[in-house]
Parts: structure tokens; sequence; C-alpha cells
């Protein structure tokens, strides 16, 4: 099978100090990838820079056979990656419905956005109940579904999540993996980063483990929940 | 005179704010339009149509400036720079300092342009400058662009400027000493900005100006081109303001650099922050007040204090103490503006969000 992402030895600095080191990561069409670690391991910074949001150092980035390294932010969304942030960052003071008409932006048709729109709708009925209020007003796990929801809008082929479980109460989250589990049996591949391990193990299919920078470790999910260096460093013990 | 013109101006604008019915707006838009364009015959003189003209200008001015600064929310306390290259624009290519005689319809075109291109140039360096940062460097600019006209003393006549522009002329008919063309020309321009700025803040670019001055890490996200939307917004801000400096040294017939300076780009801020930033109707009343006060209300208190007490002030003098205490009660009392759009209201009442939420 032909990688969707295959990102290659992938290096990033900031200022003089070395964030990303030699990162080799491949993500196939239709997989749940995540990446585990300690704060300050590099998982943000890996996902910022498939982004295009941090300049990369060194390494190569391919999407479906197209090399992105010097792709700006945008041209790698509209290649078919989309990024839910750390933190939401919904659009406070708009409606939901501008938050998920913005996730189209590069959608030029009007009656395809509303098509769209509509369609993400369906997965999340409560953004439904809510469209016309501000999304500042939104509880946290309603924010966290309209980012989800406005990365979706732009039918991305890789979601890739940036904690998408941070600050939200344990039924949220469950609520919040299971809508990931129906938008991958929709068909996109899905890459997380997450501190709740137990939930991105349980969700992945295969994890990497980041340490320092680097890649610490790479196996199936399975096997990464099963191993009991990781379950101590990174499950918590049990 | 002038008071009644500015009072029907800005009534029907607040109630074009207040009214949610969009036929109502149009109707109400419309009706003031063929006032302005009728009234001036039957009502008024020429000095009250060259300050309604000035006002006019200004009004374009702030709308141009309300681009940068309320769709895309990049503070720019430089405006008047490209001000200043819009009227050297007409100065120096339709006047008697080089021999060339360009046409006014066509420098103001041509100054669109000019200011447009040199507002992408100060925009390209500053574009990854936020908040205070990127009005220090526009501030900068601001104050380069008049000190540049002022020592290139070869090509602008340095201090002194230059005089005896064109008197334009309109198929074969000059304006002559009137100013009723130009009062005439400012209200297009007005209507043809706000038309722009509206069809704007609906567009694509408006919405990624909105998501920008939001959050600019969400905006790229979701696959903005952050760095193309802030120089369109520059671009096209200024060449609002360069249309206006064409139509103001060609009404004076005269440019020079003490025209331009910072008190420009602070007043036309004061427009905006008065009026309500981002909104298009709140920024018209912004500029039409402030310019009324500036140069119907003023004048008039010193001549009553001249006459009555026999003592001569001169309020023009300290008009900046006096914008200043405008701005300080609109920063207490409404810190949004007089007519401010959704989302700035917002940002200044969030207790507004907390019940929605509660």
């Amino acid at each position: 099978m032909n990688a969707l992402l295959d990102v290659r030895g992938l290096e990033v600095r900031y200022g003089g100090i070395v964030a990303l080191r030699g990162i080799d990561f491949r993500v196939d069409e239709g997989e749940i990838v995540a990446l585990l670690g300690a704060n300050g391991a590099g998982k943000t910074t890996t996902l910022r820079a498939i982004s295009g949001l941090l300049p990369i150092r060194a390494g190569d980035l391919t999407f479906a056979g197209t090399n992105f390294r010097k792709h700006g932010a945008d041209a790698i969304a509209r290649l078919g990656i989309a990024h839910v942030p750390e933190g939401r960052r919904v659009f406070t003071r708009m409606t939901v419905r501008e938050n998920l008409e913005l996730g189209g932006y590069a959608v030029a048709a009007r009656r395809e956005l509303d098509v769209r729109i509509d369609e993400v709708l369906s997965i999340f009925p409560r953004l439904h109940e809510r469209i016309a209020q501000r999304a500042g007003t939104l509880s946290g796990g309603e924010q966290q579904m309209l980012a989800i929801g406005r990365a979706l809008v732009a039918q991305p082929r890789l979601l890739v999540l940036d904690e998408p479980s941070l600050g939200l109460a344990p039924l949220i989250v469950a609520q919040i993996f299971e809508v990931l589990r129906d938008i991958h049996r929709r068909g996109t591949t899905i890459v997380l980063v997450e501190q709740n391990a137990h939930a991105a193990l349980a969700l992945a299919d295969r994890g990497y483990v980041l340490r320092n920078g680097e890649i610490a470790r790479n196996d199936t999910a399975a096997n990464l929940a099963r191993d009991p260096a990781v379950v101590a460093a990174y499950l918590g013990g049990e | 005179m002038i008071y009644a013109y500015a009072f029907v101006a800005i009534a029907a604008c607040v109630a074009i704010e207040r009214f949610h019915n969009r036929r109502a707006k149009i109707a109400i838009a419309l009706a003031l339009a063929a006032f302005l364009a009728i009234a001036p015959r039957f009502y008024g003189n020429e000095a009250v149509f060259s300050i309604l003209a000035d006002a006019a200008v200004y009004v374009m001015l702030a709308l141009g400036l309300n681009i940068v600064v309320g769709f895309a929310g990049l503070l720019d306390l430089g405006y008047a720079a490209f001000f200043a290259i819009g009227a050297y624009t007409y100065g120096m290519l339709a006047s008697p300092q080089f021999g060339l005689h360009l046409p006014f319809w066509v420098l103001l075109f041509l100054a669109a342009a000019l200011a447009a291109l040199f507002g992408a140039l100060l925009g390209a360096p500053t574009l990854r400058l936020h908040g205070d940062y990127l009005a220090i460097v526009t501030l900068g600019f601001g104050e380069i662009v008049p000190q540049i006209f002022q020592n290139l003393t070869k090509y602008t006549g340095g201090p002194n400027g230059i005089a005896a522009l064109d008197i334009p002329s309109f198929f074969g008919h000059s304006f002559g000493a009137s100013v009723m063309p130009y009062y005439y020309i400012a209200l297009l321009g007005i209507v043809a900005a706000l038309w722009i700025s509206r069809n704007l803040r609906e567009s694509r670019l408006g919405r990624a100006w909105m998501a920008i001055r939001e959050d600019e890490l969400a905006a790229k996200h979701a696959g903005i081109n952050v760095l193309r939307s802030k120089l369109a917004a520059f671009a096209i801000g200024a060449s609002f303001s360069g249309i206006g400096g064409v139509l103001f040294a060609a009404k004076l017939a005269l440019v020079s650099p003490d025209l331009f300076g910072f008190q420009v780009s602070v007043l036309i801020v004061s427009m905006l922050v008065l009026g309500g930033m981002g909104n298009i109707v709140g920024v018209v009343v912004g500029s039409l007040l402030l310019t009324i006060v500036n140069s119907a209300l003023l004048p008039q208190i010193n001549s009553l204090v001249d006459t009555t007490f026999h003592t001569t002030i001169d309020l023009s003098n300290i008009h900046f103490l006096i914008y200043g205490a405008i701005l300080v009660g609109i920063m207490l009392f409404r810190p949004e503006g007089l007519l401010p759009n959704r989302e700035r209201r917002d940002e200044f009442h969030h207790n507004g969000e907390a019940e929605a939420e509660a």
C-alpha cells in the first residue's frame, strides 16, 4: 500500500534548539495513527511542521505522491490535509455556521459549501441545534466538535488532530472519539496527538512514541498498549 | 446650513443601521443620495459645499482605512502617507512643476494604482508583525513619506510644495473656481467606496480578513493565505486614499508636505474609533461628525467668542485636545463606537456572552 503521508528525516529548530530530529513516519490511506509522548517531546511541533505552520530545517514531506515541503499552510490545506489545532481555536465571535463556512474557504461554489456544511451537521446534531449561536457561547465539547466540523468541511483526505480530548470531561471525550471512529469509517485517514494515551491507542491502528524530538518507538497500537515500558511511561501504570 | 446637511446625512445613517429590513435600508440610502445630489440647487452656498466636499473626501479615506483596520484588524497609523501619495501624484503630473498636464480623470485611477502599490510595498515587510509592532512601523512610514516629499525639493517643491495645480475639466468644461464638481465627484466616490466595502465584506476575501482579525493561526489552519489577504487589505485600503488625495489636491490646487502629517492619520483613526470600527455606516457617521466639528463648529465658536468677548482664541489650535476629549469620552462610555458592528460590540461586552452561556 502506498503511503498517504510520508515524512522522512524531518528536522525543526526553534532558534538554536533542535525540536525535532530525524523524524520518519508514514501514514497509509485509511489508517488511524497516534503520536504519543510526554510534554515537550515534539508531538505538536510535528503536526505543525506537517501543516506548514513552522519552517522546516531538513527532511522531506510527501502527501499522496506530492512533495509539499515548500508549500505554504494554505497550499497544504488545499492538498487535503486539515488540521484541528490544540485548544480548538474556533472563531469565538462568529456563529457556528460562519465557522463552518471558513472551514470550506477553498470551496468557491456557494451551493457546494452548503451541501458540505449539511453533511457535517448530520455528524454533529448538537452543532445543528446551535447553528446561529456565537461559537464563544458553546461548551468546550461543542467547541471541539465545531473545530473538527470546520476541518471536515474541507473534505480532507487526512485529518490531523492535536489533543482533541484536552480539558474535556470523560463523557465528552468518549463522544468525541466515537465521532472520530465514525469519520474514519466514512473514509478519512486520521493522525492524532494525545495525552490521553488509553483513548488514543484504543482508537488507533498504529502509534509512534516521541521522546526528546526523536521517534523512540513505532509499533501497532495493540502492541504499544501491552508494552510495559510504554504503559509505565505514558499510560500511568495500570 | 452645514449642520442641516450633516444632520440629515447622519440621521439617515442611523436609520439605515436601525432598520433590519433590507429594502427599507436601500430606500433610505437612495433617498439620502438623491437629497445630497439635488439639494445644492436650492440650499447652501459655495462655502458650505466646500466643507461638505472635504467631509466627503474624509469619508472616503475613513472607508479605506476601515478596510485595513476594521476588516483585517491591522492597525495602520500612517495612513495619511497614501493620501499624500495620491495628492502628490496629481501635484507632480498635473502642474507646471514638470510641465506635465495629465488629465484629472486619468490621474484619479493612476493615483489609486500607485497608492495601492505603495500600500503593498509597505505591507510586505510588516506582514509578520502584530498589534503594537505593526502600528509603530506604519507610524514610521507615515512620517517618512511626507519627509521624502519635503526633502526632494527638486521634484516636489520641498517645504513649499507645488502650487497652481491644473484645474480639472469635464469634456472640455473647466471646473473653474466652483467647488460643486468636487462635491459631486466626492459623493460618487463615497457611493463607489461604500459599494466596494460592502461587497468586499461579504466576499471570500472579506471572510478571510474576518478570520485573520479573530485568530490568525486559526485562519491559517482553515487554509487561508494570510500574507496575501493582508497585502490585499493594505493595497485596497490605500487605493481609496489615493483617489481622495487627487480630489483633495485638485480642489486646493496645492500640495505641500505639512498637509499630510501624523495628525491626519490620527484624525482618520479617530473617525473609525468614534463611528465604530469595521462597521461601514458607523465609519461614515464618525468621519462626518469629526469633519464637521473640525471645519465648521470650531471656526464658528472662534468667531462667536471673538465677537462676544472681544478676545481672540483659536480653537483649531487645540483641536487635538478636543479629539482627545472625544476619544476618551467614547472609550469610557461607548468603547465599541457610536454604531458598532456585532463582533465589535461583543468584544467590549463579554457579559452578554456569559449570560448566554449560563
